[in-house]
């Protein structure tokens, strides 16, 4: 500690009095006691002395010639600006209202003839304490000032980079609309959007526990893991557990995130949706029914894989139908009265839609008019998906950009599951992945996995499990269906599903053979009713699908082998890939 | 009317304290600077100036309490009040008292001085 902290340290003070002897007896005093002084005989020298002085104490007479001390006392305090500069009034006045007035004007405190040596000294120790406390508060307060601003700008920054990972997605597509706060992801809110390669879509919604840095962190592995997820194919499932698994282990305890997916497949007209710890969600039908989609999870975080459940509602949903996920920001909207939104406003919102009014529009002018007009609350996050066509949305697999290597051109692998692992795991993002390694291939990665992904489900779900598919054009039979789906996969054994892949270059393109067998009974296909009517064993859909994207579709065998050629042509590429192609074996 | 003493030898003890070698500057200072309030305070009151009257008083009320002299202080104090209610004849008596005060006060100081 220095002297200055102390109290001890010496003070340049000024003392202004236009009695030559009280001014001599204060200056001496003054200096006795160690002080540097300076002195005025009057109100304007001492104004002039203090401005090119910037003494730390002042001693002013109140009745002065030229300008008195009342007046000079003003000047000062307004030189002074935010420093404390303590400033007594010497005075004989004996009434209480020309002492008040001397406060007044800026005062400080008087100090009354005839002066007293203890007194004077016990005032400028405690004065300079005060003045010492003022400035070590003023440059704390300087310093908050300044972490705060740093903070922000940082915040900036962060949102920035956070904003190159955790893009919006396909959030811009025309059957999503969303609200978020600007800065939501400070209060942990986060919000994504990605098209799957299949067609489909994938949203995950949620809210970490929390505000600032510690959410945000926590926000973009999740954002990596479900873009970079998605787009490779995996499911719904799949991304939930993933995350799930990762925030587990980087969250400290008690940090979690609620979320809910949504993985919509427009050409099932099908959604599955997960709700792990957000308010219940929605489905509104096109004739103005609805459906809760309450939470059944523990948010993402908590529980360890072997214990998480990322099994997803399998629900029947058409054009039309719009389905709604929300988070608590939006439940803990207050009113001016402070009253919250709650459940009961979102169901009020729901209940009175009517005409062409869009649920979105229908809840969020709700919670606005609620809060009087304003979404200032930062952790709101409103997002609605409307069901469309499958052709509405663009293709993911377009936008994939090239890799400047060139891929593999002749192979063959062969990809077998067994037993438990068909009800377990998908093969179907790791067979894409392979394919994709084919740069041609990888703009076509809708098709080639909507093949993968076709052949698949009718070599588990008909050809293995036998679950006929007619039980899923009725809202109790599809119910069912999911049902006995679990069940029957539970229960495999002594089971197999073998992908062939086989990729060569022909003259103009490439050709991938896929052959996808399974251990099942087969169907009779030599009386298949080929593209019109439901098979036995395939689903009309999917057989139609396989045989408008394939160039030939073979069944072999007992009907549990099927064959499909997929050819491909330069012609189709783009410009730059065709450079790239036709350049192979050149001297490039 | 007035028992104040002419001088308060306990306060002037405490000056030649503090002022050390100095004290006789300063009570060189008063002399020279009280002259000069009293001529001004006749000034004001030949010119019928309250103001002037006011602070004249004032300042030579403060100065003579600091050195010691609180009968002067007091005398000085009721010419600073008439000026303050514009009774500017009723300072006329007190001005003569502290001119015979000051006399007294002067002289005094002196001594001690040459003590």
């Amino acid at each position: 500690m220095d002297d200055s902290q102390t109290g001890n340290r010496s003070l340049q003070i000024l003392i202004a009095d236009d009695s030559d002897s009280d001014r001599l007896i204060l200056k001496t005093l003054l200096r006795r006691l160690g002080h540097d002084v300076l002195d005025a005989a009057n109100g304007v020298e001492a104004v002039e002395l203090f401005r090119h002085a910037s003494p730390q104490l002042v001693f002013l007479d109140a009745m002065m010639p030229q300008m008195d001390g009342m007046e000079a006392a003003r000047k000062i305090k307004a030189l002074a600006g935010e420093r404390l500069v303590p400033l007594i009034f010497l005075t004989s006045l004996t009434n209480a209202d020309a002492l008040v007035s001397c406060l007044e004007a800026g005062g400080d405190d008087f100090l009354t003839k005839p002066y007293n040596r203890v007194i004077i000294e016990a005032k400028i120790n405690a004065f300079n304490r005060m003045r010492l406390m003022h400035e070590t508060i003023s440059q704390h307060r300087d310093l908050i000032h300044e972490h705060n601003r740093k903070l922000t700008e940082e915040q900036h920054t962060a949102k920035r980079v956070f904003d190159n990972i955790a893009h919006t997605g396909c959030l811009d597509a025309d059957s999503i609309r969303y609200h978020v706060s600007p800065l939501s992801i400070f209060n942990g809110d986060i919000l994504f959007a990605c098209p799957s390669p299949a067609g489909g879509i994938q949203i995950l919604i949620g809210d970490f526990t929390g505000h600032g840095l510690p959410a945000a962190v926590g926000a973009m592995p999740v954002a990596e893991i479900f873009y970079g997820m998605t787009a490779k194919g995996f499911s719904g499932s799949d991304v939930l557990r993933e995350i799930n698994q990762k925030l587990k282990r980087i969250l400290p305890a008690g940090m979690f995130c609620c979320a809910a997916m949504i993985q919509a497949d427009f050409a099932l007209n099908q959604v599955q949706v997960w709700n792990g710890g957000l308010p219940d969600g929605w489905l509104v039908r096109q004739d103005g029914s609805r459906r809760s989609l309450p939470s059944s999870h523990l948010p993402l975080g908590v529980l360890d894989a072997t214990r998480f459940d990322a099994t997803m509602t399998v629900i029947q949903a058409h054009t039309g139908d719009t389905l709604m996920f929300m988070t608590d920001g939006v439940l803990e909207t207050e009113s001016i009265q402070g009253e919250m939104f709650g459940d009961r406003g979102v169901v009020t919102a729901l209940n009175e839609l009517k005409g062409e009014v869009h649920p979105f529009d229908a809840v969020i002018d709700r919670v606005k008019a609620f809060s009087g007009g304003l979404l200032d609350q930062d952790d709101l996050t409103l997002v609605t998906l409307d069901m469309a066509e499958s052709e509405v949305l663009g293709s993911l697999s377009e936008e994939v950009p090239l890799s400047a290597l060139e891929g593999p051109e002749e192979w063959h692998c062969v990809y077998e599951l067994r037993d438990r692992t068909l009800g377990q795991f998908s093969p179907l993002p790791l067979l894409l992945h392979i394919c994709m390694e084919v740069p041609a291939l990888r703009r076509r990665s809708g098709e080639i996995y909507t093949l993968l992904s076709e052949l698949y489900t009718n070599a588990l779900e008909h050809g293995i499990l036998g679950l006929p598919s007619e039980w899923k054009r009725t809202a109790d039979g599809f119910g069912h269906y999911y049902a006995e789906r679990e069940r029957r996969l539970s229960n495999i054994s002594d089971h197999y599903i073998t992908f062939r892949l086989t990729h060569s270059m022909t003259d103009g393109g490439g050709r991938l053979v896929i052959v996808c067998e399974d251990s099942g009974r087969g169907f009779d296909y030599h009386n298949h009713a080929g593209t019109t009517g439901p098979g036995r064993g395939y689903a009309g859909r999917g057989l139609m699908l396989l045989q408008r994207l394939a160039g030939s579709l073979t069944f072999r065998e007992r009907g549990n082998h099927v064959e499909i050629v997929y050819d491909w042509h330069f012609s189709e590429a783009d410009p730059a890939e065709g450079v790239a192609v036709t350049q192979h074996g050149g001297p490039s | 009317m007035n028992d104040k003493p002419h001088l308060d030898e306990e306060a002037l003890a405490e000056l030649k304290d503090v002022m050390e070698d100095e004290f006789d500057v300063l009570i060189h200072t008063y002399i020279s600077d009280s002259a000069d309030r009293l001529a001004s305070i006749r000034r004001a009151i030949e010119a019928g100036d309250a103001d002037a009257l006011v602070k004249a008083a004032h300042s030579f009320k403060g100065s003579s309490i600091n050195i010691g002299a609180p009968r002067l202080g007091t005398l000085c104090l009721e010419v600073e009040n008439a000026g303050r209610e514009e009774r500017l004849s009723d300072a006329g008596p007190f001005v003569e008292q502290i001119d015979l005060e000051f006399q007294q006060v002067r002289s005094m100081l002196e001594r001690i001085l040459k003590e």
